[in-house]
């Protein structure tokens, strides 16, 4: 099976036929959504051995150092909801796993920073990107409010503070009865269900959105013709391995 | 004996003792830790390191 056609880049109408099943399965729901995804992205695409030449910079790795940072986050909040409060802040175990998790977070916001600054500086919506800026921003909003609700569950003085501090913003939004940040059954699960939840649904699509629009191209250089050099290179297939 | 955390903890407290109230600036409306401004500080040297430091290809440096 070859799933990709050489020559067009998109998968050959009888190899999507042949994944439909029995051809008079074809016209079923589950057929035609399978066959729209492996038509839009093919596990080669999906998950691609190369990159284009101009993704050899260090301004690319940031993207990828959130994602690993989210990992160890979620990694290391599933360990901390395990054992609870009186063990991350008591035993010596506790508090490394909680330092991890403050620490991967750190990490987390950091790079996100700086792929922000990156792709706002590229102008990554170009190209039909606007759907893969969109979601970055959502994201990079949403793990704000992770953050936040993170600070307000750590149990300690600190937490006390923060709460009653963003208590009086929250409340002069008119959000205050809904959303109460001295609650803090709320602000757990809010913390560890909800916004978790809402992160890697929206980085998943965001990841899905890279892979089926392609990164960004560089803008063209002094003197060169808009669509010059860097389209040239994003469509001859001067690649880098990954 | 002591834990390599303990250790680590001494080493570090030393150089930044955290046992005190944040340190602010205050800049006209604008009031920010030095905490804060030393994370932003060190993003925008990343994000410049990022852009100038050379990356080394696989391939080396196949275009």
């Amino acid at each position: 099976m070859t799933i990709v056609d050489p020559k067009t880049g998109r998968p050959d109408q009888a190899d999507l036929d042949k994944a439909a099943g029995r051809p008079e399965d074809a016209d079923q729901w589950t057929a035609k959504i399978r066959n729209r995804a492996v038509e839009a992205l093919p596990p080669q695409k999906l998950l691609p051995d190369r990159q284009p030449a101009y993704v050899a910079s260090w301004i690319y790795v940031f993207g990828v150092t959130t994602i690993a940072a989210l990992i160890v986050v979620i990694g290391t909040g599933f360990v901390l909801a395990l054992f609870g409060p009186n063990w991350w802040h008591v035993s010596s175990t506790g508090l490394f796993v909680n330092s991890l998790h403050l620490w991967s977070v750190e990490i987390f916001m950091f790079a996100m920073v700086i792929h922000l600054w990156g792709k706002f500086f590229m102008a990554a919506w170009r190209g039909r990107r606007k759907a893969t800026w969109i979601t970055g921003i959502v994201s990079f909003l949403v793990s704000v409010g992770a953050a936040f609700t993170g600070y307000l569950s750590q149990q300690n003085f600190d937490s006390q503070w923060i709460s009653t501090q963003a208590k009086d913003g929250i409340n002069s939004t008119g959000a205050g009865a809904i959303f109460n940040v001295t609650n803090f059954g709320q602000m757990l699960m809010w913390h560890i269900v909800l916004l978790p939840l809402c992160i890697v649904a929206i980085v998943g699509i965001h990841v899905l959105m890279v892979r089926l629009r392609g990164v960004v191209t560089p803008f063209p250089a002094k003197g060169e013709t808009p669509g010059g050099e860097a389209a040239a290179v994003a469509t001859s297939g001067a690649e880098v391995q990954a | 004996m002591p834990s390599v955390a303990l250790m680590l903890g001494t080493l570090f407290g030393s150089l930044i003792n955290l046992n005190h109230p944040g340190n602010y600036i205050h800049w006209g409306f604008i009031q920010m830790s030095y905490g804060n401004l030393i994370v932003i500080i060190l993003m925008v040297v990343v994000f410049l390191a990022a852009i100038l430091i050379p990356f080394k290809s696989h391939k080396g440096g196949e275009r």
